[in-house]
């Protein structure tokens, strides 16, 4: 292993993984979008109901405990190659999290605070919208933060079904075209990088969503 | 009397009518509810009480709704409350809880905004009631409008759960137990906030407690309940003196002469004129004063007032020389005005103290109250005429 980093491969390469790097963002931040838009609303739904919360925590826990090369490999015949199998997978993977946590934050909500919006005269939707679900930010944006950061990793394998993405130079170029170490390395650096960004970034904007979260109590 | 509404007040609107109410849930042996029939003319402050499990909650929030009646209808100045959406009547009608409540990601003055906004009011037009709304609960806006419920005490938690029930005017408020999470003392004052409050803004008020005293204090009618079923419906002078069976007699309690001294305030007696210095007068001039007989100090005390007539402190004559000092307020107790007897003399014996401090809504000092001012009442001459003309009048 004493194969010495080859920065000339890099700087022949910048544009290739720059390329890629924002194809992985792509990627990532589609599944990630996807499984909020199919989570939160799914989450609202069964909160309430044992049966259908059992139902769909246990459907994504199943999906979670598919090894993902093989959940990306079955996806395969069904729907071709390309990012789309990449990107089902993925967003089946992020839904565990976000379920769960969306139900958590909900659940969440004083029994108080619910009463008296509903005392107030706010309809069911309006409760919902302007109450619980911005009361359930924090547990919901630490599902998207462990979701995202998941994501930015698992994302390196859509390779293997076609996508593009950091899996491209840590499969394609460091092991099939075996260039070694130095594709490896870039691609993981950059996949790792990625994930503390994208999480820092997130953590911005929960903590601009949520300010009532960061005040002194009262005495 | 504890009529809470003063006499020139009027009230347009806001008479509450329950007509044969029941509520039953299904697997449950007697109705939670059973046929419940009240009236509470507007401006009047109605207490639903009994033990738990009376239905005096449930009845309480078949007004707004929150729980749908199985029988029997509820008008609203002779309209029946099922004739609008329930969210539409709920924004008609204050609601307050007993753990307030508010929406803790919301601002004081976005909580107390709520209902404006819902009703589709301006922002200035909103603005400027929250502003007035947290200025009439002793909640400053330039202070508070723009901190989150977490940065406040509970009792100023709920000052802005009131507000906020307060908010779009409602001719009718619903306040479920809303001062028993708090401290007895931060109640107190709390109680005697919503009184005056009450005065200045007269509401139809239907007030849920399981507290006998609380009750006496608040209520222009009180209404005991047990199994779902009303007991008796009375002005508090008469439940006290004429409680309709040992049920009632039971639950007002045994120390109902006690209790009585809950039906007078401090303002209804006559007080000791308080021998008053504004701080920062000439010494020479208080001793002047004392000599030529305009002022009698309380045995050899004088008290110490600030410039507004709020009470600072005791000082005794002999040792007061060059100028009255200011310094702050350490006089013990000071008693609201709107205060019950009952309470006042609690505040006495709590504080150890032979006179208490009386003062009015501003702080400013009205005058003394001691032991013999407040047993004056039980025993002076037609003590118990009194509660019985009352009793009537109620």
């Amino acid at each position: 292993m004493a194969e010495p980093i080859r920065w000339d491969w890099i700087e022949r390469h910048t544009d290739d993984i720059t390329r890629l790097t924002v194809e992985h963002v792509q990627i990532t931040a589609i599944s990630v979008v996807l499984a909020v838009a199919i989570a939160v609303p799914l989450g609202v739904l069964v909160r309430n109901r044992r049966l259908p919360f059992a139902a769909a925590a246990g459907v994504s826990d199943v999906l979670y405990t598919i090894p993902s090369l093989a959940l990306f490999a079955a996806l395969v015949p069904l729907i071709g190659i390309g990012d789309t199998p990449a990107i089902i997978g993925l967003v089946a993977y992020a839904l565990t999290m976000l379920v769960r946590n969306t139900v958590v934050g909900l659940q969440a909500v004083p029994a108080a605070v619910r009463e008296a919006a509903t005392g107030m005269g706010l309809t069911p939707r309006q409760t919902l919208l302007r109450v619980e679900l911005p009361l359930a930010i924090p547990a919901i944006m630490a599902g998207v933060r462990l979701a995202t950061v998941s994501t930015v990793g698992i994302a390196t394998i859509a390779v293997f079904v076609g996508g593009g993405g950091l899996g491209e130079l840590i499969w394609t170029d460091g092991i099939q075209r075996q260039l070694f170490l130095t594709p490896i390395l870039v691609g993981t650096v950059c996949a790792t990088v990625l994930a503390l960004a994208l999480d820092a970034l997130l953590v911005l904007a929960e903590r601009l969503a949520t300010p009532w979260t960061r005040v002194r109590a009262a005495r | 009397m504890t009529s809470s509404t003063g006499p020139g007040a009027t009230v347009a609107a806001g008479v509450l009518e329950l007509r044969e109410v029941t509520k039953r849930y299904a697997r449950a042996g007697r109705p939670a509810v059973d046929g419940l029939t009240l009236t509470v003319p507007a401006g009047k402050v109605c207490v639903l009480i009994g033990p738990s499990g009376c239905g005096k909650t449930t009845a309480m929030k078949m007004v707004n709704r929150l729980i749908e009646p199985t029988a029997g209808e509820i008008l609203i100045d002779g309209t029946d409350v099922r004739r609008l959406p329930a969210a539409q009547l709920r924004r008609r009608i204050g609601y307050v809880i007993q753990q307030v409540g508010l929406l803790p990601h919301l601002t004081v003055a976005a909580n107390v905004a709520t209902v404006p906004r819902l009703l589709g009011w301006d922002r200035d037009r909103t603005g400027a009631r929250v502003e007035e709304l947290l200025a009439l609960v002793g909640l400053p806006a330039e202070e508070y409008a723009r901190r989150y419920p977490a940065e406040l005490s509970g009792g100023q938690q709920q000052r802005v759960g009131l507000a906020r029930a307060l908010a779009a005017d409602p001719p009718l408020m619903l306040m479920d137990e809303p001062f028993s999470a708090v401290d007895p003392i931060t109640r107190e004052r709390l109680q005697n906030d919503f009184l005056r409050l009450h005065r200045q803004v007269p509401k139809t008020v239907v007030f849920v407690s399981h507290d006998i005293d609380e009750a006496v204090k608040m209520a222009d009618l009180v209404a005991v309940m047990r199994d779902g079923r009303l007991v008796q419906f009375a002005p508090p002078a008469e439940l006290l003196a004429h409680p309709v069976d040992d049920f009632v007699a039971d639950f007002v309690g045994a120390d109902r002469a006690l209790k009585g001294l809950g039906l007078t305030r401090l303002e209804e007696i006559p007080l000791l004129p308080a021998p008053a210095i504004t701080s920062g007068t000439a010494a020479d001039a208080v001793h002047a004063r004392v000599a030529a007989g305009d002022l009698a100090p309380l045995e050899g005390a004088l008290l110490v007032v600030d410039g507004d007539g709020r009470p600072l402190r005791w000082l005794h004559r002999d040792r007061l020389s060059g100028t009255v000092p200011a310094g702050p307020p350490t006089v013990e107790p000071v008693l609201d005005q709107v205060s019950t007897l009952r309470d006042a003399l609690s505040a006495l014996f709590e504080a150890n103290a032979a006179y208490g401090v009386v003062v009015d809504g501003a702080g400013r000092c009205t005058g003394l109250v001691g032991v013999h001012e407040i047993t004056g009442v039980l025993r002076g001459p037609g003590a118990e005429d009194r509660v019985l003309a009352e009793s009537r009048d109620g």
